[in-house]
């Protein structure tokens, strides 16, 4: 389970102690191998296979039109719902394959959780209901589950103090940052194994995208978390793993410190010091 | 020092400037001011045509009345009235379910050939003049309907449900129900237009949003699509309830056109609409403005209907509440 063999790091000289530290029990929770995604002819992502290792959290990061959105969208099926999307290759959750024959999307989606560009609570629900969705979704009906829960997530997205007096008021009537931690609340209530982020601080003010952040260090306790980001400063802050993806293809994958201080290809390198994207 | 430059344009007298732009002004509000007269003007005429028929038996006595007799100069608008309402509301509720099911299906389910072949018939059946579904019901709908009502009506008399037989009325075949599945034909293709596009219009984020804590393709339409569209559904619904209020030609074919309450369920009726189309040619005097009032309450009616279609949209649906 925990051979990482085409993974393995090879980190500069002088920081071979961060490698260690990195690298021990260090399992994936997911990965693909040769992942591609096609929209009809049109390749979106080729060949792609990285890790995403449990409880840390991994930055997709490449210049617009990248696939980086494209591969993140792949991790939970969200392409099915697509008719012309085609998916070849691996994704594994825990070593199975997310895309084996006779695998539920409806499960891997309640394991593997999703949190939007633009903040989407459901504009009809109170903030309450907006974070009992998913529970209601599984079935659960006892009162104090779900108030047990909805605290729970809403104290994990860092929303509780805000809004615990006004649980009631409409989700639409917060702030665009806090809808967002509501939906990343709302995500978390089902208790997914792994988070999936796409650009989820883009449509946000600094202030909000700071306790977003702030929020991903002590969420990453909880789950694994895979964030796209077209801000590289936000991947060098809040992640311990980075993918940069150029034209479809997965250029490099490593520990981010390593990534951004030494980069092994010529095109991250570009890219991260801003010459290019 | 060089000097100011002139403003940009000022070589134009103010008058000149942008001459076009204000003669096509003009014509829009023209036409805008038009429209809005057009209404005052109706519901006043009808008002004022109708006036010596409310004086006659007074605004009440003429909307409660229950006689209708022309030989005898009495007229009482309430078999009328009550006879719209109850085709109309029934035509509605018999519409809803099979109305927002399309519209479900063509948005969420059906392909993308079968949806636009969906939207074609939608539309030609909305288009359809109503003299052919009122042919429809007369030539081939009314048999049927006939031979159906007599086996429940014999049903009834070899079981002497007495009760039953005052409910259902002469099996005729022209008549309440007859006119009922006319009109909710007629106001499937309005309501499930109006639901699919709301439909439609829900954000790609929402249903992802469900999808992603684990939804069902159901539980998406149930949770996500059908709540977000719910404002958008519900005018759909009542702006077909107002088309069915005032359906004249088809109903008028159907419906047996009789005046004398009580109403049974497979006998004769009559509705504003189809009472007007077939008493206004010999109409004088009083008889005229009585069927002038019933115009009015008819203007009234519809009128207040598409105003709670419009707070409707702006009360319940999403973006009139952001």
């Amino acid at each position: 389970m925990n051979e990482q063999k085409p993974y393995s790091v090879s980190l500069p000289t002088g920081q071979s102690e961060t490698k260690l530290t990195l690298a021990e029990g260090l399992r994936p929770r997911m990965e693909t191998r040769g992942l591609s995604v096609y929209y009809g002819k049109k390749m979106g992502v080729r060949n792609v296979s990285m890790p995403i290792y449990a409880n840390t959290v991994t930055a997709l990061i490449g210049p617009s039109g990248c696939g980086k959105t494209t591969f993140l969208r792949a991790l939970n099926r969200m392409h099915d719902l697509t008719p012309i999307a085609r998916i070849e290759g691996e994704a594994l959750l825990d070593g199975q394959n997310i895309y084996a024959p006779g695998v539920d999307a409806v499960e891997i989606r309640r394991k593997i959780g999703m949190v939007f560009q633009k903040p989407n609570p459901f504009p009809t629900l109170t903030i309450y209901d907006n974070v009992a969705a998913g529970l209601k979704l599984m079935g659960v009906r006892r009162r104090d589950v779900l108030d047990e829960a909805v605290e729970r997530s809403l104290t994990q997205a860092v929303l509780w103090d805000e809004v615990k007096d006004r649980l009631r008021a409409p989700g639409m009537s917060l702030s665009g940052g806090q809808q967002q931690r509501l939906c990343i609340a709302r995500a978390l209530t089902v208790q997914p194994e792994v988070l999936l982020m796409d650009e989820p601080t883009s449509a946000l003010d600094p202030i909000s995208t700071q306790s977003i952040e702030d929020l991903l260090t002590e969420l990453k306790k909880h789950v694994t978390i895979a964030i796209v980001t077209h801000n590289m400063q936000q991947a060098g802050r809040v992640s311990d793993f980075t993918g940069y993806f150029l034209l479809g293809d997965l250029i490099e994958f490593g520990p981010t410190n390593q990534l951004f201080t030494n980069p092994k290809d010529a095109h991250t390198e570009a890219y991260i010091t801003g010459r290019f994207g | 020092m060089a000097s100011q430059p002139p403003p940009i344009g000022a070589r134009q007298s103010p008058l000149y400037r942008a001459f076009g732009d204000r003669i096509f002004l003009a014509a829009l509000l023209l036409f805008g001011l038009i429209v809005i007269g057009i209404v005052i003007l109706m519901g006043w005429q009808l008002a004022a045509g109708g006036s010596q028929a409310f004086a006659q038996f007074g605004l009440l006595g003429f909307l409660g009345g229950v006689t209708w007799d022309p030989v005898a100069d009495i007229y009482g608008a309430w078999p009328f009235i009550i006879g719209t309402l109850i085709t109309s509301l029934a035509a509605i509720v018999l519409a809803f379910f099979p109305a927002i099911a399309v519209a479900i299906y063509a948005v969420e389910y059906a392909p993308r050939w079968l949806g636009s072949i969906l939207q074609y018939a939608l539309e030609l059946l909305a288009a359809l003049p109503s003299v052919i579904y009122g042919l429809w019901g007369l030539l081939v709908l009314a048999p049927i309907l006939r031979s159906q009502q007599q086996s429940i009506v014999t049903w009834a008399l070899e079981n002497q449900q007495d009760w039953l037989l005052a409910i259902l009325g002469p099996p005729i075949g022209f008549g309440m129900t007859t006119a009922v599945i006319v009109l909710a034909v007629m106001v499937i293709p309005y309501a499930a237009s109006l639901a699919k596009d709301s439909i439609a219009l829900v954000p790609g984020a929402q249903r992802e949003a469900a999808y992603a804590l684990g939804a069902t393709k159901w539980e998406v339409i149930k949770n996500a699509v059908l709540p977000y569209a719910k404002g958008g559904i519900l005018a759909g619904i009542i702006l077909g309830f107002t088309r069915a209020l005032g359906e004249t030609m088809a109903v008028v074919m159907v419906i047996g056109n009789n005046n004398n309450l009580p109403f049974t369920l497979f006998g004769s009726a009559t509705t504003i609409p189809a009472s007007i189309i077939n008493e206004f040619g010999e109409a004088m005097d009083l008889k005229l403005s009585a069927l002038l009032a019933l115009g009015f309450v008819l203007f009234i009616m519809s009128g207040l209907m598409n105003l709670l279609a419009a707070w409707i949209v702006k009360r319940m649906s999403v973006e009139g509440r952001l």
